[in-house]
């Protein structure tokens, strides 16, 4: 192998890293964002990301995105109208299961209430997943867009060796990911929901005394990061085909990425996942893919033993 | 071990072991063996994660590892799986302590998410290695030395042995100095490092012992199934499978791993059967609300709930008996000669310093306790008294300065070692072990210089009389007004036969009244030889309960001297109230 393949070869999985990480980042704020508010483990994450990807598919096959906005702009527009549909579904998950085992109610409980939050999330997945099964089958589909095999060429950089190639979907799901980042982050710094979100988060008891509705923060947040990762899953659809038990294999990567950029921080989760995504596809370069989602959890092992409050993580360790 | 505990299991074993000898239906069979694997799945990872707290969702690391030394010893060196089971525990323990030392350096959620990426690492690593589908092969001429059994109820037969064996381990573990250590690094691990348990050591024990048995556990999983798979072994359905049978029965006694597998695997089971195959999904949809609506009527699992009702409905005498404990009244207390104020000299401070950053927390504070005496410390919030107590307790490491307790220097020496050289130590914010009765709360900080657990129980009712609470010996704390929580902590902190007892504002929130009450058990405490350091606000009470104060503003000593003196010290007014007020005094 000669110099500038290696160098494209490199070049290459470094961009397909920063598209597929800007993607996982967004996942994971959405997860950061419940996390961080609430501080309950939410293993149907990737359950609602699942549902999140059907929805933008129906949207766009059966319920006229398709011929309204065509096969390019189509699939973002479903992913942008699932984002509600799923934020619905989240605050009703939160006011009917979530909240019942969760917030100011369970102080009292055992562990906090972190055990019937576990059993509880891992029982709406188990229902969320073999639910999509029946109702959706367990064929694989996925969004058909010509963008999701086109791409753009960088190069030659090199004489004339060096093209990188980037994929046209995911390029466009990385950049509206890195927008909605961008909006969500000016919303929780600036606006009064944003306040009242950080207030609850920061401490729940004390938010209560100054006259924030915890209640109402934690299933605001409980709905947005629903949708949030929702609307990530929409972006994913065109470039990975999916089917009803996708869910599992992305709320781990959710959880490494979130972990890794220091539980409850929103810009962090953002770099953890883009970190995920890219330590998995540069680990391409060198191991057989079968080891790539070791790479993954090692590496994420790594830097947690090394940095336990995470990449971005602020140590708080209260006597 | 007593037979009257011991006995109920026992016919229980028997009981089941009776149906499954009537089951003739090999999928039954199978069934029933499968409960008492998960069982004693969920039984494994409650005997870390629910006595010590710290939840992991990587205990398939440990169950797959046991599964594919058995089946890769099988395959390649033809060994029998009656050997290969003990080993793959050796292993399991070992990843246990491996993966402990590495990991317990995370807290809490880091801890728990930090544990999922073990088994998903490994199981990777297995499939790249080609081990995507191992199969046991047959033995059909030795196939009993082989654990291979035509019949399956003779697997079910096992399983029972093995399950009652870590029922039993595990009560042995719940009922020993072992079990509550872990409890106490449940509740509060800084409190359990200051009644003297070194946390560190007790949660290697656990998660070793822990990983030992469900490598076991692995181990006889492959052979009841005679195949194995990455995904069944080491994926994240297998860690989740022992976290809901757990959580669903009930964490932190053994009952709920049994009553969870009971309901749970037969209901996944049979379901499946039933209606997966004309309409896949169902069972799943099914199994899943079945256990939304159960954790939502019950969300400390079923155990729990069934005993919290029944012990509302008997008025709480099912507790009276498992804390019958005979209180020795012959046991002296520990030190009754020890006159006071002799002038020896027990604790030494010297310059001692703490800064966080730039905030010098503690700055060169020096003082002397007389042994037998009450020192009090007083100063206005954020005048560092807390922190001189966490360095002089060991929570803190001290920048700079000499700490001599007895002459011997102890500078920056952790908490358990400082409490097992007599430091023993209250906190601000009551912490106590909210199920456990008094009895219980107390004994975990008696095991710091007992043999035995009967010795343990000794000191402990030796501690409880000495602060009044032997009449309440038996009831659980969370029925305990303040005032006796305040005094039960105090027992805690004597059943470790401390000389030294560092008091973090033990009579906060305490009435006039009852302030008073604690003020009498303390004096007498002083009378029996234990010296005292006390944080406390209520200048009213302090002045009639100490010999000297010292007085801390911004981290330094600023008076040290009688209490006659100090409240006329101006600077001591002035340090709480303000120049202006000073001027009037």
């Amino acid at each position: 192998m000669t110099l500038p393949i290696l160098v494209e070869n490199f070049l290459q999985s470094l961009m397909a890293g920063l598209l597929v990480g800007a993607i996982y980042g967004l996942m994971c704020v959405g997860l950061a964002l419940i996390f961080g508010v609430m501080r309950v483990i939410n293993f149907a994450q990737g359950d609602f990301m699942m549902l999140g990807m059907y929805a933008a598919y129906f949207l766009f096959t059966a319920f006229g995105v398709q011929p309204l906005f065509g096969n390019i702009f189509g699939p973002y527009v479903a992913a942008f109208l699932a984002a509600p549909i799923l934020f619905g579904v989240g605050y009703f998950v939160h006011q009917f299961l979530i909240s019942r085992v969760s917030g100011t109610r369970t102080a009292q409980l055992e562990g906090e209430g972190h055990y019937a939050q576990l059993i509880l999330t891992l029982g709406i997945a188990l229902i969320l997943q073999n639910a999509g099964q029946m109702i959706f089958g367990s064929m694989v589909v996925s969004v058909r867009t010509p963008l999701s095999s086109t791409a753009w060429i960088i190069g030659p950089l090199w004489g004339d060796f060096v093209e990188i190639f980037v994929n046209k979907a995911r390029a466009i799901a990385a950049l509206v990911s890195i927008l909605v980042i961008a909006g969500l982050v000016l919303i929780i710094g600036g606006t009064r929901l944003g306040k009242a979100l950080r207030a609850s988060a920061d401490d729940p008891i004390a938010a209560t005394y100054i006259g924030v509705d915890v209640n109402f923060a934690h299933r605001i947040a409980f709905a947005l990061g629903t949708s949030i990762t929702a609307l990530a899953g929409g972006l994913l659809a065109p470039n990975y085909p999916f089917h009803p038990f996708v869910g599992l294999e992305y709320v781990i990567i959710m959880y490494a990425g979130v972990v890794l950029g220091g539980l409850g921080s929103i810009i962090g989760a953002f770099w953890g996942g883009m970190t995920i995504g890219i330590v998995q596809q540069m680990s391409a370069l060198v191991l057989p893919t079968q080891l790539q989602n070791s790479a993954i959890f090692v590496f994420f092992l790594l830097i947690v033993l090394l940095r336990p409050q995470g990449l971005f993580g602020r140590v708080t360790e209260r006597t | 071990m007593r037979l009257r505990t011991v006995l109920p299991l026992v016919m229980l074993a028997a009981a089941y072991a009776v149906i499954s000898l009537l089951v003739t239906n090999s999928y039954y069979q199978l069934m029933m063996t499968l409960v008492l694997v998960w069982a004693s799945f969920g039984l494994a990872w409650n005997l870390f994660s629910g006595y010590t707290g710290l939840i992991s969702f990587g205990h398939a690391v440990f169950f797959g590892l046991g599964a594919y030394f058995t089946a890769l010893g099988q395959i390649y060196f033809d060994l029998t799986p009656w050997l290969l089971i003990p080993v793959a525990a050796l292993v399991g323990g070992a990843a246990g302590l491996l993966i402990g030392a590495l990991t317990f350096r995370l807290r809490s959620h880091y801890f728990a998410l930090a544990m999922l990426a073990y088994p998903l690492a490994i199981l990777n690593v297995f499939m790249w290695l080609g081990y995507q589908e191992l199969t046991i092969p047959m033995k059909h001429k030795d196939a009993v030395a082989y654990m291979q059994f035509t019949d399956g109820r003779v697997y079910t037969l096992l399983a029972i042995v093995m399950t009652l064996a870590i029922v039993i381990l595990s009560q042995a573990v719940e009922r020993s100095r072992f079990g509550m250590a872990l409890i106490a690094i449940k509740q509060n691990e800084a409190a359990a490092e200051a009644a003297g348990i070194n946390t560190l050591a007790w949660k290697l024990r656990a998660i070793t012992l822990s990983g030992a048995v469900t490598g076991a556990i692995g181990a006889f999983y492959v052979m009841v199934l005679l195949v194995v798979t990455p995904e069944s072994v080491f994926g994240m359905l297998v860690s989740a499978q022992a976290l809901t049978v757990t959580m669903f029965g009930g964490v932190g006694t053994v009952w709920g791993p049994l009553i969870g597998a009971a309901i749970l695997i037969p209901t996944g089971q049979i379901l499946q059967a039933k209606l997966g195959a004309q309409f896949p999904g169902i069972e799943g949809v099914i199994y899943g609300l079945a256990i939304v609506i159960v954790i939502l009527a019950a969300p400390e699992g079923i155990f729990w709930r069934v005993r919290d009702k029944m012990r509302k409905r008997t008025g709480g005498t099912a507790l009276a008996e498992s804390g019958a404990v005979s209180i020795p009244a012959a046991i002296e207390p520990a030190s009754t000669s020890v006159p006071r104020n002799d002038g020896e000299i027990i604790l030494s401070v010297r310059n001692l310093s703490k800064s966080f950053g730039g905030l010098k927390a503690v700055q060169n504070v020096s003082f002397d306790v007389q042994r037998g005496s009450i020192l009090g410390i007083i100063g206005p919030n954020g005048a560092g008294k807390t922190t001189l107590f966490n360095l002089l307790n060991g929570f803190q490491h001290p920048d700079a300065g000499e700490v001599l307790l007895d002459g011997r220097n102890v500078f920056g020496e952790s908490p358990h070692r400082l409490c097992a050289a007599g430091v023993g130590r209250t906190f601000q914010v009551m912490r106590p072990f909210a199920r456990l009765s008094v009895a219980d709360n107390v004994v975990i900080g008696a095991y710091i210089r007992a043999a035995d657990d009967a010795e343990a129980r000794a000191h402990a009712a030796d501690a409880i009389a000495r602060v009044g609470l032997t009449g309440a010996a038996n009831r659980i704390a969370s029925e305990l007004t303040t005032k006796e929580l305040r005094l039960m902590e105090l027992a805690r902190a004597l059943a470790g036969a401390p000389r030294l007892l560092l008091l973090d504002e033990t009579l906060a929130g305490l009435g006039a009244n009852e302030a008073a009450e604690v003020v009498t058990v303390l004096r007498a405490l002083a009378k029996q030889g234990i010296t005292i350091v006390i944080i406390e606000h209520t200048m009213h009470t302090m002045v009639r309960l100490v010999d000297r104060f010292v007085v801390l503003d911004h981290g330094a000593v600023l008076v040290e001297d009688t209490p006659q003196a100090i409240t006329r010290d101006n600077r001591v007014i002035e340090a709480y109230l303000g120049t202006k007020w000073s001027a009037h005094a």
